[in-house]
């Protein structure tokens, strides 16, 4: 018994002593400031960057292959840490950037075609006619998109409707590729007034369907300043980079314009009774 | 020598120890995507094999032997062969760091593939000397190098082929695979050791 301890131990003894020496031999050098900089990183490896993992982001930065912004996720104040670490200077960025699903429909004020009961996911729902809703370009409401986000910003407000946390949100746009009907767009977290419909249908077949829906009637295209909101095929889309007074919201008759985002969106789709 | 010729034969093309003894399939599907990576994975295997025979057998046969302590096989034999693992990792990723990538995980896998602990098992087994044994290990891990290149071939090709969607990937692999050692039995017994 004793005599295979030490053999044993004296076996891996002499196993260690050799990858010691060996480690010392084939020693490679690494950039200190990876391992810094990784630290500085979210962590959350979500390849919102485009590369497989925040590590090796963070040999890109240290290379000087990827800019100090670089991570989508961490926006300023991991620019400027990683800055810091960089030894370069930071001038502040564009504005955060957040995701938000262009529907208001929830169960309340948008009609169903037929009742779903397969599989819980929107991809599987969307492939079985498009989806259970009336409308083939609302928010089917089963959450994959809020399974995918890697910070749980999402959360599936009652009635069934995705609603994206701009608090919680970073921007990273595994969203936008997880919807299977393509409804969530990134917009600026510092403008407030947003048209929440992806309808192109005609106005009287989006009226016979949801209660919030746009029907393309171009009341807010007057209201609003030149450029602001535009019009594509029968959908009044808003242009990010124009500021809209908030007045304009009041001249949709459908109320699907709301001022705010997140959570305060659903007690206007709620009352929108148009 | 046409012993040691016929262990040769024997490990490569009879007793091949992916495609016959089933034994190391993880990396043999995991990096088979790349004729590349299968090649350094395959050296790789053939150092580690090779070296994990030699001391192994050393070590069976005038530590284990001598004191009574054949119990410890298996442990002692991973122990060792976790080491030269290491000592193969650390040396790529001196040597070639583009392999070491490619490699990624499977190189700390070899650690765990029981194709290497198999040789070290079989060279006991089949009483071999430290020459034979030597061969052997060379052999298996060329064995392993050539179902590794076969494969990496087949897949590539693959690759371009316009394969029914339900099996792409790894299903049309498997089922390569399978046809693969269907072929390889046809060696079966011409050598016998």
């Amino acid at each position: 018994m004793i005599d295979a301890v030490i053999t044993l131990a004296l076996l891996a003894l002499a196993a260690s002593f050799g990858l010691a020496i060996a480690a010392r031999i084939f020693s490679v050098s690494v950039d200190p400031r990876v391992e810094v900089i990784e630290d500085a990183l979210p962590g959350a490896n979500c390849g919102a960057c485009g590369l497989p993992g925040c590590s090796e982001l963070a040999r890109r930065i240290a290379d000087g292959k990827a800019d100090i912004d670089a991570c989508p996720v961490g926006g300023e104040e991991v620019a400027r840490r990683i800055a810091e670490i960089m030894g370069q200077d930071f001038e502040g960025g564009g504005v955060r950037t957040v995701a938000m699903v262009m529907c208001a429909g929830n169960d309340e004020v948008a009609l169903k075609r037929f009742h779903y009961n397969g599989i819980y996911d929107c991809t599987s729902a969307a492939l079985l006619f498009g989806g259970n809703k009336a409308c083939i370009y609302g928010c089917l409401g089963l959450g994959t998109c809020a399974g995918v986000c890697p910070f749980g910003a999402i959360d599936m407000v009652q009635g069934g409707l995705a609603v994206v946390n701009p608090d919680k949100c970073t921007g990273c746009a595994k969203c936008l590729s997880a919807c299977p009907k393509g409804i969530i767009k990134m917009v600026p977290v510092n403008r407030k007034v947003h048209i929440l419909c992806s309808s192109h249908d005609k106005g009287g077949k989006v009226r016979k369907y949801c209660k919030v829906g746009c029907i393309g009637c171009q009341k807010c295209v007057k209201a609003a300043p030149e450029g602001a909101i535009e019009m594509d095929e029968n959908l009044a889309v808003v242009n990010y980079d124009v500021e809209i007074p908030e007045s304009v919201a009041e001249t949709c008759p459908m109320n699907t314009i709301v001022v705010g985002g997140g959570v305060e969106r659903k007690a206007a789709a709620a009352g929108g009774e148009g | 020598m046409s012993r040691l010729l016929l262990i040769i034969i024997s490990a490569v093309l009879v007793n091949n120890f992916v495609l016959l003894k089933f034994l190391g399939i993880c990396p043999f599907l995991g990096v088979s995507r790349k004729v590349k990576t299968a090649v350094g994975m395959s050296g790789a295997v053939v150092f580690v094999m090779t070296m994990a025979s030699v001391v192994t057998w050393l070590i069976y046969n005038y530590v284990l032997v001598r004191l009574d302590l054949v119990y410890l096989q298996t442990v002692t034999f991973i122990l060792v062969i976790a080491s030269l693992v290491q000592l193969v990792e650390l040396a790529l990723q001196k040597i070639s760091p583009p392999l070491y990538k490619a490699l990624g995980i499977y190189l700390p896998l070899i650690t765990t593939n029981c194709a290497v602990l198999g040789v070290s098992v079989l060279n006991i087994q089949k009483k071999f000397t430290l020459v034979e044994t030597t061969i052997f290990g060379i052999g298996a891990a060329l064995g392993f190098g050539v179902a590794m290149l076969l494969f990496a071939g087949l897949r590539e090709r693959i690759d371009l082929c316009d394969t029914p969607i339900s099996f792409r990937g790894t299903a049309i692999g498997l089922i390569t695979a399978g046809i693969l050692s269907l072929a390889f039995m046809g060696f079966t017994g011409m050598v016998k050791l």
